[in-house]
C-alpha cells in the first residue's frame, strides 16, 4: 500500500524499445536508438528516444540557438569579455531593449539593434516550435490542445515583447533579456503604471494561475489515492465507470458537496492553465495603452477601497509657491 | 531505498540548506505597523542591523565650551576669511573640534603649512572655508530636512579627510560593435544589489532629471514617462533605503508611490533632501574641482588618506543620501550635535577671496 504513497514510479515495466507508429513518407524517420534510463522510469518512462525532430524542429532550435549566441554574447561584451565576471554576474546580465528615443525604427546595433535581433530570432524559434507541436499531435491523430495551451502562453509572449511594444511606439517598453533585469523590469513596470495589482486582469490571471496549482494538486492527490482501485486508468474509468471513479467522485461530494468527472476534471485544468496567461495579456495589453494609472482607475471604478486617514494631509511640495525643481 | 534515491535526498538537503540559510534573513525579525491595518504599511527591521547602525553612528564627546576672550578673531589672526566674526576663543575651539572631526592622524598640518598657519598654499584650507559655508547654508537654508538638529562637519567625515560615502560618475561601459550595459544590469551595491541602474546620482543629484515616473490620472493620456526611466528612479530609490536603513514604507504609502496624500512625511523630508544634495554638489562642491585636480592625492601631510580626490570622470567626490546618514534613518541617530558647536553658525556667507579659489 505504502506504494503509492512514494514520490517516484516504483514499479518500472520494461518490454522492447516501441519506434512509434508509422510516419508518412513526407515526414523525416525519427533520430537515434532507443534506450532505457532508469532514473527516467523513477518520474516518467523509462524510454529515450527517437525523436522526431524533421525540418520545422531543426530550424526553431537553430533560431534559438541564434538568440541564445546574441543574448549571451552581449551579456559577456558587457562584462568586457571576462568570463569570471560572466559567471558571476550572469543573473544580472541582460541585452536591454533601445532606448525610447529610437521608437520603433530600428536602432544602431549596440543600442537596441542586437535585442531586436534576438526577439526575432527567439519569436521565429517559438513559433517554429509551435507549429512543430501542432504538426505532431496532428500526426498522431490527436486533437491540439497542447498546440493550443502552448499558443496562450505565446499570446502573452507577444503582447509584452511586441503587440504592446507596437502599440505603445516604443521597442522600448519591452521586456530586456536577463534573469533580474527582467524581474527589476516587471517591478517597474508595475511602477510606472500605478500598482499592477490593481488591474483586474492581473488579479485574474492569478487567480487561474493559483487555481491551476490547486487543481492539479487536488485531482493528482485524488488519482493517486484511489490508484489502489486502479483509479489511475482515467481513460478505462471514463467509459465504465469503476470503484476508484465513483469513490473519488463521492470523496469530493462528500467534501464539498461537488464533484468535478473523469471527463471534466482535464477540462477544468486545461482552461485554468489556459486562461492564466491569455488574461495576463489582456491586462498587460490594456496598461499604458487605455489605463496609465491602475490604483486611480480602481478609485474612479470603485475598486479599490478607501482607507482612513493616518498621516497628516500633505500637500506636493513641489507644488508649492517658490519650490525648487 | 536504492542509491538513487539517497544521493537525490542528499543533493536536495545540501542546496535546500544552502539557499535557505544564504538567502534568508535570521529571525528575530521586527516589523512595526505605522500606516491603516491591513496595508502592510510596516517597517522592517532586525535587531542585528539596529545594532551595526547603532555602533556606526557614535557620537564623540563635545569639546568642553571656552569662556570668550572679547576680541575677534580676524582682529587676532591674520588671512581669516570666513570665521572671522567669531571669538578668538571659539575660533581655536573650532580649529581643534574640526581636526578631530575630518583630520585626526594628520593635524593642522593636514590644511596648515606649520611655518605659516595664515597661509593659503595648502589647497584644503581653501576647500574647508567652501565646506564650512556649505554646513552653514545647509543648516540654515535647508531646515525642511535638517530641521534643528542640522550637521556639523562630522555629520559625513567622521574622523576622515574623505568622507566614507561618497560618489563620482561611474565610467560607462561599451564595447564598441555589441550592446554595453546600459548604465544597468551588473552586480552593483549602490543599486542595492538590484539590476537597476548603479548611478542614479548623476542623473538626480548632480542633473535635475525628472524623478516621477507615476501618473496623476487614471488614463494619463500625457504622461510619457517609460518603464527604462522609471527604473532609473527605483534605483535611486534603491540608494534611499541603502543609505537610511529603511524600507519603501518609511516614505511612501506603496498603494499608490506617487500620492503625496497618503504619504508618511518623511517623504517630505526626503524630497528637500534631494534638492539640498544636488545644491551642495553643484553649488559647494562641484566648483572646487580644480583643486583637487591639481592635487589628485591630497595635500603633502595626506597620512593614509592616499585615495583619489577625484573620479575615474576626473570629477569631484560629490555627496548623495548616505554621506551624512550611514545606514541610519537619521544621520548620528539624531543626535543635536550642532547644539554644542554654536561657531558653526557664525560663517560668513562671503565668497572667499576668488584669488585662493584656484590652485596655486
Amino acid at each position: 500500500m505504502a506504494e503509492y504513497l512514494n514520490i517516484f514510479t516504483r514499479v518500472q515495466v520494461r518490454g522492447p524499445a516501441y519506434a512509434g507508429v508509422p510516419l508518412p513518407r513526407s515526414d523525416d524517420p525519427r533520430q537515434g536508438k532507443p534506450t532505457f534510463v532508469h532514473l527516467f522510469g523513477m518520474i516518467g518512462d523509462a524510454q529515450v528516444g527517437p525523436i522526431y525532430l524533421g525540418w520545422l524542429g531543426v530550424l526553431s532550435l537553430v533560431c534559438g540557438l541564434v538568440a541564445f549566441e546574441i543574448i549571451g554574447l552581449n551579456m559577456l561584451a558587457s562584462v568586457n569579455w571576462d568570463p569570471v565576471q560572466f559567471v558571476r554576474q550572469l543573473f544580472w546580465l541582460a541585452l536591454e531593449p533601445p532606448a525610447p528615443q529610437y521608437g520603433l525604427s530600428f536602432p544602431p546595433m549596440a543600442e537596441g539593434g542586437w535585442w531586436l535581433m534576438a526577439g526575432f530570432f527567439l519569436t521565429a524559434s517559438i513559433l517554429l516550435w509551435w507549429a512543430r507541436v501542432y504538426r505532431r499531435a496532428r500526426q498522431l491523430g490527436m486533437g491540439t490542445h497542447v498546440a493550443w495551451a502552448f499558443a496562450a502562453a505565446i499570446w502573452l509572449y507577444l503582447v509584452l515583447g511586441f503587440i504592446r511594444p507596437v502599440l505603445m511606439g516604443s521597442w522600448s517598453e519591452a521586456v530586456p533579456f536577463g534573469i533580474f533585469p527582467h524581474l527589476d523590469w516587471t517591478a517597474a513596470f508595475s511602477i510606472r503604471y500605478g500598482n499592477l495589482f490593481y488591474n483586474p486582469f492581473h488579479a485574474l490571471s492569478i487567480v487561474f494561475l493559483y487555481g491551476s496549482t490547486l487543481l492539479f494538486a487536488m485531482h493528482g492527490a485524488t488519482i493517486l489515492a484511489v490508484s489502489r482501485f486502479g483509479g489511475e486508468r482515467e481513460i478505462e474509468l471514463s467509459l465504465d465507470r469503476g470503484t476508484g471513479a465513483e469513490r473519488a467522485a463521492i470523496f469530493w461530494r462528500w467534501t464539498m458537496g461537488f464533484n468535478a468527472t473523469y471527463e471534466s476534471i482535464h477540462r477544468w485544468a486545461w482552461w485554468f492553465a489556459v486562461l492564466c496567461p491569455l488574461a495576463g495579456g489582456i491586462g498587460i495589453l490594456l496598461t499604458g495603452t487605455v489605463v496609465d494609472n491602475w490604483y486611480l482607475w480602481a478609485v474612479q471604478h470603485d475598486f479599490a477601497p478607501a482607507y482612513p486617514a493616518v498621516w497628516p494631509a500633505a500637500v506636493d511640495p513641489a507644488t508649492l509657491p517658490g519650490a525648487t525643481r | 531505498m536504492n542509491i538513487f534515491v539517497q544521493c537525490g535526498i542528499g543533493v536536495a538537503a545540501v542546496v535546500g540548506a544552502a539557499v535557505t540559510f544564504l538567502t534568508f534573513e535570521r529571525p528575530p525579525i521586527e516589523t512595526v505597523q505605522r500606516g491603516f491595518r491591513g496595508t502592510a504599511q510596516e517597517l522592517v527591521y532586525t535587531t542585528r542591523a539596529v545594532d551595526r547602525i547603532a555602533a556606526r553612528n557614535v557620537v564623540p564627546e563635545a569639546d568642553p565650551p571656552v569662556d570668550p576672550i572679547g576680541q575677534k578673531s580676524s582682529e587676532v589672526y591674520e588671512n581669516v576669511q570666513v570665521l572671522g566674526d567669531l571669538d578668538a576663543g571659539q575660533f581655536i575651539r573650532l580649529m581643534a573640534a574640526i581636526t578631530a572631526w575630518v583630520s585626526p592622524e594628520q593635524g593642522c598640518n593636514y590644511c596648515h603649512n606649520p611655518e605659516n598657519l595664515a597661509s593659503d598654499e595648502v589647497y584644503t584650507k581653501v576647500v574647508t572655508r567652501r565646506m564650512l559655508q556649505m554646513t552653514k547654508a545647509i543648516n540654515t537654508n535647508w531646515k525642511p530636512h535638517v530641521q534643528e538638529t542640522g550637521v556639523t562637519c562630522y555629520t559625513c567625515h567622521r574622523g576622515q579627510p574623505i568622507p566614507a560615502y561618497v560618489w563620482s560618475t561611474e565610467p560607462g561601459r561599451s564595447s564598441s560593435m555589441l550592446a554595453s550595459s546600459a548604465g544597468q544590469n551588473v552586480v552593483s551595491s549602490a543599486a542595492g544589489l538590484t539590476s537597476l541602474p548603479y548611478d542614479p546620482f548623476t542623473a538626480f543629484f548632480r542633473d535635475a532629471l525628472p524623478i516621477r515616473v507615476a501618473g496623476t490620472t487614471p488614463h494619463g493620456p500625457d504622461n510619457r514617462a517609460s518603464i527604462k526611466q522609471t527604473e532609473w528612479t527605483y534605483g535611486l530609490m534603491m540608494h534611499f533605503s541603502q543609505a537610511t536603513g529603511a524600507n519603501c514604507t518609511f516614505c511612501h504609502n506603496t498603494q499608490n508611490f506617487a500620492n503625496w496624500n497618503d504619504a508618511p512625511p518623511q517623504r517630505h523630508s526626503a524630497w528637500h533632501g534631494i534638492r539640498m544634495v544636488r545644491e551642495i554638489n553643484n553649488t559647494y562642491i562641484e566648483p572646487l574641482t580644480p583643486l583637487w585636480a591639481a592635487n589628485r592625492n591630497g595635500p603633502p601631510e595626506r597620512g593614509s588618506a592616499t585615495m583619489s580626490r577625484l573620479g575615474p570622470h576626473g570629477d569631484a567626490l560629490k555627496v548623495n543620501c548616505a554621506s551624512c546618514h550611514q545606514g541610519a534613518h537619521k544621520p548620528l541617530l539624531g543626535a543635536p550635535m550642532l547644539s554644542n558647536y554654536p561657531e558653526l553658525n557664525a560663517v560668513s556667507s562671503q565668497l572667499p577671496r576668488s584669488a585662493s579659489m584656484t590652485p596655486r
